[in-house]
């Protein structure tokens, strides 16, 4: 033990200390932080202005009245605001992201440099198109590597994001259909599909049949073939699928889809583990999107914005929504009309002006950044961390899957090892956020119990593989342990180390609160400031401690009532 | 590779470990003929110097909105967006998070949601808004999909003034090659009144109008929202500029019962087109039959205020085939860019931005009517109007490039074929320096002349 010159100890307190019941609510680095609208209207203001001059008003009567109702913060203010929720966010920069089928890889810096160039970052849709040469110069490389990564002889960039994409993908397979004058009503989806996948066939008007999954964890090959018929329009596989396996009957599935005159639509969400060692193309696929905010490391910004281009055969080619790019004598230019292209039969458009640029941007320069030969190590090291982690959990957690052979890019578990434990997924998943690390995806896919599926990615190291395999293993121990011993609190009551314990969704569906209101004013007079308690309730006496302490100190100003 | 960490060696101790003799022993699974033997026939990797490099020169070719005078809008625009908001966006806590399934290491995120969705309901006039869509285009396609849900009718009525390409698009998602509905487009003209209230059947689900319009006309939208509700319909309203909702009567206090906003203007800059964001707002009673993610308040284990998903059993992860809307990813950063401006901007300062970019579009209207043979068709308006040229735009809108001006969006390049040659869509922002407006009135007038 080292002292200072006080004579005070410099080493942790050994216990106790969680239990401190703070006045101001914040517990050092995690700071309580209300709504903005709890501060109300003051007058000030974060962004200087001119004064307006007064007296034009071209606006028809229709001039607003009232106040809109936002509150007033100066720029210091609103940034303290906004980092100190950031700092309430676990993110890939922190540590491990390991959510299955999300493929959470760094997101590198240089992207969000190129994309910021004024060039890129500050131009018009619809402002010339003589101005935007080396946007669309850019746009059209990245066609180029796309089409050349997968095989594949078109591409459109519009769409937004995967389901985007999907929906884009179908779409043109349904302008296909009818350009050879047929009409076809079915979809063939997978049970381990993405929910986006469903959800897109019926928004376009198609009955979705579901096919079963083998006991190997891939499409029944023989129960697809028993529903494929001449109103099946497509099947939609995901490949590797989202057990982490790759379809290795994928040439058998487009085959007979090809049969019966339907397309073979590919969810490309898990791209990343066969980009650069395998060409979709060469597996018989007739649309795939890729979301460039998985594969190509275009950051996932909490929720979006992706960017989802998708791939076409030569079948689909023609069918491309407006606008895109083409390249013709007079050099590049954006074709946004039915009609300006030979040859094309744009089926229509997915978005207002061009798709996203700004994803474009990133992804063209993680991409130029690794090169041909740099994906093709993505891919393998994406796979190669999986099946470490497979490699490394499987003798104590219950891989489905995980002795008919290796693992793509994820590796997928179910419940069994956790059974007569009492300890469920979500508790399981929870308790992993204590240990610093997000979860895993958690009960999907559908097609196991309880799945957990673990998706590291290949920007991580074999030292952060190995840490996270120590806490799963000791987690998975406990589990089996905890039973005996009476000791599951770990799992049933976490996460109890995160800025918010386990949040009650039950509560928030049944009566939802969306958006703040204006407390009643004789509700807000009530409203008397109490302290925030901590995650392990105070005793009466420590509350009474603080409410009196608080009491004292309360024309200072108001402590955060949070609970 | 710099983002690669693995080293051969402990490449190989992994596939020691694994018990693969080698790599391709993993990628058994991919077909033989399938398997690629090297790299595809792409350029070799870069160092970040010289991937810099190249793309600023790609970057140099195109001429940025703030090195010029820039009149450009028709549904984007060039505002000015507080250094403080990229800086906040680029938190490693913000750009390199999920989608916030795990709540309790989420908050930061869920929070902003929870007062984004307030602000926009606020500046909309609205009682419910979502967490986003991905731009204001693609929340209209999705407006008219859910007005279909709630009215069981199969007609969508659009305003010939509706941007053409949100039109484009729900006629393309909605339309027979999409959801199978039927979509009534009102012929365009650029300022008579429309009769879309004769256009409302039994069987029409809702009218799509747009105010400001795509010519900058601001229009009263409470006639047609009674004449739509008379007939049992919806009214969807379209705003392409948030910026006007600071000083115009919003589509919510006009009767609309889905308000569907870019906010592109608050917060995101221009970026050639995308990421925007989809603001999106409806009445409560329709709450659950919105698209797209919704944030709201609950409490922890300890009763302490906390964010959420939530009504996600709506969605397509829960209900498959069955869900409101085939939306995952959302626009969550440029929802967190708008939430940032905005409260920056503040009541106060969202009113003035307003009431500046009014102005600077009054002044900039009556500097250019004064060019000889320019007339200016639109009589109320926010920050953008229409002018009638005496020859066609698209070569003068060249011309004024070839000057240094940008200087607006020729109607024709939105409206192909139809009888709007000589029509020029033109936006001010408070960007505009007297300057600015001077050089465009300039530079019009020898192009003219």
């Amino acid at each position: 033990m080292s002292m200072n010159n006080q004579g005070r100890p410099t080493h942790s307190v050994a216990s106790g200390g969680e239990s401190i019941v703070t006045y101001t609510g914040h517990r050092a680095l995690v700071q309580e932080e209300g709504l903005i609208f709890d501060r109300g209207r003051s007058g000030k203001w974060g962004v200087d202005l001119p004064a307006p001059r007064g007296g034009a008003d071209r606006l028809g009567g229709l001039a607003r009245a009232g106040e809109i109702g936002l509150p007033d913060l100066s720029e210091p203010e609103t940034v303290r605001h906004f980092v100190r929720l950031s700092q309430k966010n676990y993110s890939i920069d922190t540590g491990l992201f390991p959510l299955g089928s999300c493929t959470m890889k760094h997101n590198p810096r240089l992207n969000e440099k190129v994309a910021r160039f004024p060039g890129f970052g500050d131009i018009h849709p619809l402002q010339p198109q003589e101005t935007v040469q080396g946007a669309f110069a850019l746009i059209d490389r990245l066609m180029h590597w796309l089409t050349t990564l997968t095989g594949m002889p078109a591409v459109a960039m519009s769409p937004k994001a995967g389901a985007h994409g999907e929906l884009c993908g179908l779409m043109a397979i349904k302008a296909a259909i009818e350009a050879r004058g047929e009409t076809r009503t079915r979809i063939l989806v997978p049970e381990s599909a993405h929910g986006t996948n469903p959800a897109t066939a019926a928004l376009i008007g198609y009955a979705v049949d579901t096919v079963p999954a083998t006991d190997r964890g891939r499409v029944d090959l023989a129960a697809l073939k028993a529903k494929l018929g001449p109103d099946v329009a497509a099947v939609m596989v995901t490949n590797p699928n989202t057990c982490g396996l790759f379809e290795d009957e994928v040439r058998e599935i487009a085959e007979a889809i090809h049969g019966v005159g339907g397309f073979f639509y590919c969810d490309g969400a898990n791209y990343n583990a066969i980009v650069g060692r395998v060409r979709p193309g060469d597996l018989g696929v007739d649309a795939m999107h890729i979301n460039l905010h998985k594969t190509f490391s275009t950051p996932h910004g909490g929720g979006g914005p992706g960017a989802g281009p998708v791939v076409f055969s030569a079948a689909l080619a023609p069918f491309v929504p407006l606008p895109f790019v083409v390249a013709d004598g007079a050099g590049l230019r954006m074709v946004e009309h039915a009609g300006e292209a030979a040859g094309a039969t744009p089926f229509g458009r997915m978005t207002a002006f061009h798709g996203q640029m700004g994803m474009f941007t990133r992804a063209m320069a993680y991409m130029m950044s690794h090169g041909a030969d740099g994906l093709r190590q993505v891919a393998e090291d994406a796979v190669l961390n999986a099946n470490y982690l497979l490699a490394g959990l499987k003798d104590l957690m219950s891989a489905p899957f995980g002795d008919t052979g290796p693992c793509m890019h994820e590796a997928l578990f179910d419940d069994e090892f956790l059974k007569g434990t009492g300890v469920t997924t979500l508790d399981f998943a929870k308790a992993l956020i204590d240990e610093g690390y997000h979860p895993m995806t958690v009960y999907f896919p559908l097609v196991v119990h309880g799945a957990m599926l673990i998706e590291p990615t290949e920007t991580e190291s074999k030292e952060t593989l190995d840490r996270f395999i120590y806490a799963m293993r000791c987690l998975v121990l406990e589990a089996k342990a905890g039973n005996k011993e009476g000791r599951t609190d770990r799992f049933a009551g976490a996460p109890y180390l995160s800025p918010r314990s386990r949040l009650d969704e039950t509560a928030a569906a049944r009566k939802p609160v969306l958006k703040w209101t204006p407390p009643a004013p004789a509700e807000a007079a009530e409203q008397t400031p109490r302290p925030f308690l901590p995650r392990r309730q105070a005793g009466e006496g420590d509350r009474e401690a603080v409410e009196g302490a608080s009491g004292r100190c309360e024309r200072y100003g108001r402590i955060p009532a949070n609970s | 590779m710099r983002y690669l960490p693995l080293t051969p060696d402990e490449r190989r101790q992994m596939l020691a470990a694994i018990g693969a003799r080698s790599i391709d022993d993993l990628f058994v699974d991919v077909p033989e003929a399938a398997r690629l033997a090297g790299p595809v026939d792409l350029p070799r990797f870069m160092g970040e110097m010289e991937v810099d490099r190249d793309l600023a020169k790609l970057a140099a070719l195109n001429v940025p909105a703030a090195s010029v005078p820039f009149f450009v809008g028709a549904g984007a625009y060039k505002h000015h967006v507080p250094a403080s908001v990229d800086h906040i966006i680029q938190r490693s806590e913000f750009l390199t998070s999920y989608t916030p399934y795990q709540p309790e290491i989420a908050q930061g995120t869920l929070q902003y949601l929870f007062e984004f969705q307030t602000q926009v309901a606020a500046i909309l006039g609205m009682e419910v808004a979502n967490a986003s869509m991905y731009d204001g285009s693609t929340g209209a396609g999705e407006a008219v999909l859910m007005a279909h849900r709630i009215t069981k009718r199969a007609k969508a009525v659009v305003s010939g003034r509706l941007h053409p390409h949100y039109a484009e698009v729900i006629e393309t998602v909605c339309g027979p090659a999409g959801a199978g509905m039927r979509i009534e487009r009102a012929p365009v003209h650029p300022t008579a009144a429309e009769d879309l209230a004769a256009r409302i059947d039994a069987d029409t689900a809702c009218v799509v109008v747009q105010n400001p319009d795509v010519f900058g006309n601001l229009v009263d939208l409470k006639p047609i929202a009674e004449a739509a509700h008379a007939r049992g319909a919806l009214l969807i309203a379209v705003v392409t500029e948030a910026v006007s909702l600071g000083l115009v009567t919003p589509p919510g206090h006009m009767g609309a019962d889905i308000v569907v906003a870019e906010g592109q203007s608050i917060g995101v800059g221009l970026q050639f087109g995308g990421p925007y964001v989809g603001l999106f707002a409806t009445r409560e009673k329709y709450m659950r039959q919105m698209p797209g993610r919704l944030c709201g308040q609950t409490v922890d284990g300890q009763g302490r205020r906390g964010y959420v998903l939530t009504l996600s059993t709506r969605e397509q992860h829960i209900r498959r085939e069955k869900a409101t809307s085939n939306i995952c990813t959302n626009s969550g950063l440029m929802s967190l860019a708008f939430t940032i401006h905005m409260t920056l901007l503040g009541e106060h300062g969202f009113q003035r931005l307003a009431r500046l970019n009014h102005e600077a579009a009054c002044d900039l209207a009556d500097l250019l009517a004064a060019v000889p043979g320019v007339e200016v068709l639109t009589k109320s308006y926010f920050n953008e109007f229409t002018l009638r040229l005496p020859k066609p735009t698209a070569g003068v809108v060249s011309a004024l490039a070839a000057k240094g001006v940008l200087g607006g969006v020729p109607a024709a390049r939105l409206y192909p074929g139809a009888d709007v040659e000589n029509l020029l869509i033109v936006a001010a922002t408070e960007v505009n320096t007297d300057a600015c407006r001077a050089a465009f009135a300039a530079a019009l007038s020898e192009v003219l002349a």
